[in-house]
């Protein structure tokens, strides 16, 4: 067995961080991704400059100020004490926070264009057909973006595998509580076992590579489809 | 008595300002003619709601869709139409069947939708397909538009004219109380077109749904409306029947060498021997070159003006079969200075003949004289 009680722990939470965050950030993205994509308003540039943050950010950087901001000093942490949630640095919650931010970009970014490329003339003739703005949205214009939805949930999904200075900065590599994989191999190599770490670091190459691999393969499928 | 359709807006673009104040008939066909550029789609897209006119008053059948004074505007989905975009706008991610279905499930007062606010108390139920009874379901579009063997095909799978029925037919498919159409045929190729053209007809005449039709090809004009609207620049330069509004001598966009008349009769008799058909239409019979014409089948005929000259005594030994009574209504220039465009007419009919100045200053022809009418052609048009 080349993986201890530890490691699998490790990929257990990270699988299950990984599908909290897709999940949740495809919740909040559809919304913002549609906005952005249909907006004329000006805070849309300011908007898409946010969320585009994490993608040149150390993530250092990211993981300090959601410390500062949910410690017990910060507004954050104010806020979730009052709402009873307790303090989210150092528990899945926080992770789950320091993920959403961090992989924001990779979930809106392909949603976003995908609602783009859907164009108004699909919107127009739902409209005249008697479908409602909502109506129009869960039926034509989802089923139309449906590539980019799922190419925003596998960049999701992947890029929280792979994240490492936000889940240290705000996790804090408690085990079974916030140590994911990759914060375990680093664990291994600082403790000197290059087998165990190289076991797992494997694994990420592997995983890494089948995601590419099937978005390419997805990409072109969609291309066939609608190019 | 149906009400008429009101169309009143206004809108100011960059570069382009729409200003139109119209009442249609609620029947029949209503072409919207003009060159490109001039606002008809604008107008359809008006109507639609598709577009925010500053100021506008649409109502159709009684109902008001819009206006500004009173600060009504019910949105796109919620105006009982049917629109037929340019270009193919089937959606992609269903085929044929399940673009259908997807308006016949929106249709007023189906329920449909699984709850999205389709409901809308505004807009009463009744009368809606009363008058058109089955002509609305799906068995009965889908023979009238010929669809039927396309029903499992995705959009990418259909000709550009197969497109254009099935969006037809799921325009009608919401039961629509006016259908708006622009240039339905534009991406379709000229081939193609006269494929279409009878499909559009058979519409008109069994579903009784008011049409506005965009266009800027006057053969369309011709065989498919009974009214017309003449744009330019964004204004109506001239509406009213067809016929009528054909007939005019002041308008300069109809005044080029297509200038024509068009008459509406019914087929007399066939001369069977020498292949030629009679129509008779208010104020005379025209024979023109038989194409497999039944008796008693009403017929649009087109005279153009460059066809038709004058003399004042009926003539003699002329090859001319086509000579019919008039009285000149009107006398307007005709682009070049050496032409003129006669208005005659013939019963309760008219027609345009183009001559030369010259020949109206001989003839010393004046409004009200009595003259004949020699028509060299006259084609059929639907």
């Amino acid at each position: 067995m080349p993986f201890a009680r530890d490691d699998l722990l490790a990929i257990w939470l990270t699988l299950k961080l990984a599908a909290s965050t897709t999940v949740l950030l495809l919740a909040l993205c559809t919304p913002l991704a549609w906005w952005l994509a249909r907006t004329r308003s000006r805070l849309r540039a300011p908007v898409a400059a946010f969320v585009a943050l994490p993608l040149v950010l150390p993530p250092t950087v990211l993981g300090f100020y959601l410390l500062a901001a949910f410690g017990a000093q910060g507004w954050g942490g104010q806020l979730t004490q009052a709402l009873g949630l307790g303090l989210l640095p150092f528990t899945f919650g926080g992770l789950l926070l320091g993920s959403v931010l961090y992989s924001l970009p990779f979930a809106v970014q392909p949603l976003q264009y995908a609602f783009e490329a859907v164009g108004r003339r699909p919107l127009e003739v739902a409209a005249t057909l008697r479908a409602s703005p909502l109506d129009t949205f869960v039926h034509v214009v989802l089923p139309l973006a449906r590539g980019g939805l799922v190419q925003a949930a596998v960049l999701t999904f992947a890029h929280t595998i792979g994240e490492f200075g936000v889940v240290l900065m705000i996790g804090g590599n408690i085990p079974q509580q916030t140590r994911v994989v990759s914060t375990q191999i680093y664990g291994h190599v600082e403790a000197l076992e290059y087998g165990q770490a190289h076991w797992l670091s494997a694994g990420m190459v592997l995983f890494s590579f089948a995601v590419l691999l099937a978005l390419a393969r997805l990409n072109r499928r969609s291309t066939r489809l609608f190019g | 008595m149906k009400e008429p359709i009101v169309i009143r807006a206004a809108l100011a673009r960059a570069g382009f300002t729409l200003d139109v104040d119209l009442a249609l008939p609620p029947r029949g066909i209503t072409a919207v003619f003009g060159p490109s550029g001039c606002g008809k789609t604008t107008l359809l897209r008006c109507v639609a709601g598709l577009e925010h006119p500053h100021a506008a008053h649409i109502a159709v059948q009684g109902q008001v869709w819009q206006d500004s004074a009173a600060g009504v505007f019910l949105p796109p989905w919620q105006r009982p139409l049917g629109y037929v975009f340019q270009e193919a706008s089937l959606f992609d991610h269903l085929d044929v069947r399940g673009n259908l279905e997807f308006a016949l499930k929106r249709r007023q007062g189906n329920g449909g939708g699984a709850g999205t606010g389709l409901r809308s108390g505004s807009i009463d139920r009744t009368g809606t397909g009363t008058d058109a009874g089955g002509g609305f379901e799906l068995p009965a579009l889908l023979s009238m538009l010929d669809i039927g063997h396309l029903l499992a095909r995705r959009p990418h799978q259909l000709s550009g004219g197969e497109r254009q029925r099935v969006a037809i037919a799921r325009a009608l498919a919401t039961q629509p109380r006016i259908l708006l159409l622009d240039e339905p045929l534009a991406a379709v190729d000229v081939a193609r077109r006269q494929e279409i053209l009878p499909w559009l007809e058979r519409l008109r005449d069994e579903l009784h749904v008011p049409m506005l039709y965009v266009t800027h090809a006057a053969d369309e004009v011709a065989r498919l409306a009974s009214h017309l609207v003449l744009m330019e620049s964004g204004r109506c330069l001239a509406a009213g029947p067809l016929a009528e509004t054909l007939a005019r001598v002041d308008l300069p966009l109809l005044a080029g060498d297509e200038a024509a008349a068009l008459l509406e009769g019914e087929v007399e008799e066939i001369d069977a021997h020498w292949h030629l058909a009679q129509v008779m239409f208010s104020g005379g019979s025209l024979w023109i070159a038989d194409s497999g014409l039944d008796a008693g089948r009403v017929v649009r005929v087109r005279v153009l003006a460059r066809d038709v000259s004058i003399v004042r005594e009926p003539p003699h030994g002329s090859s001319i079969q086509n000579v019919l009574p008039c009285q000149v209504r009107a006398i307007a220039p005709a682009g070049h200075p050496s032409q003129l465009t006669v208005q005659l007419a013939c019963g309760a009919s008219l027609l345009l003949a183009r001559v030369t100045a010259r020949a109206v200053h001989q003839l010393q022809l004046a409004v009200g004289d009595r003259v004949w009418a020699q028509v060299k052609s006259a084609a059929l048009v639907g």
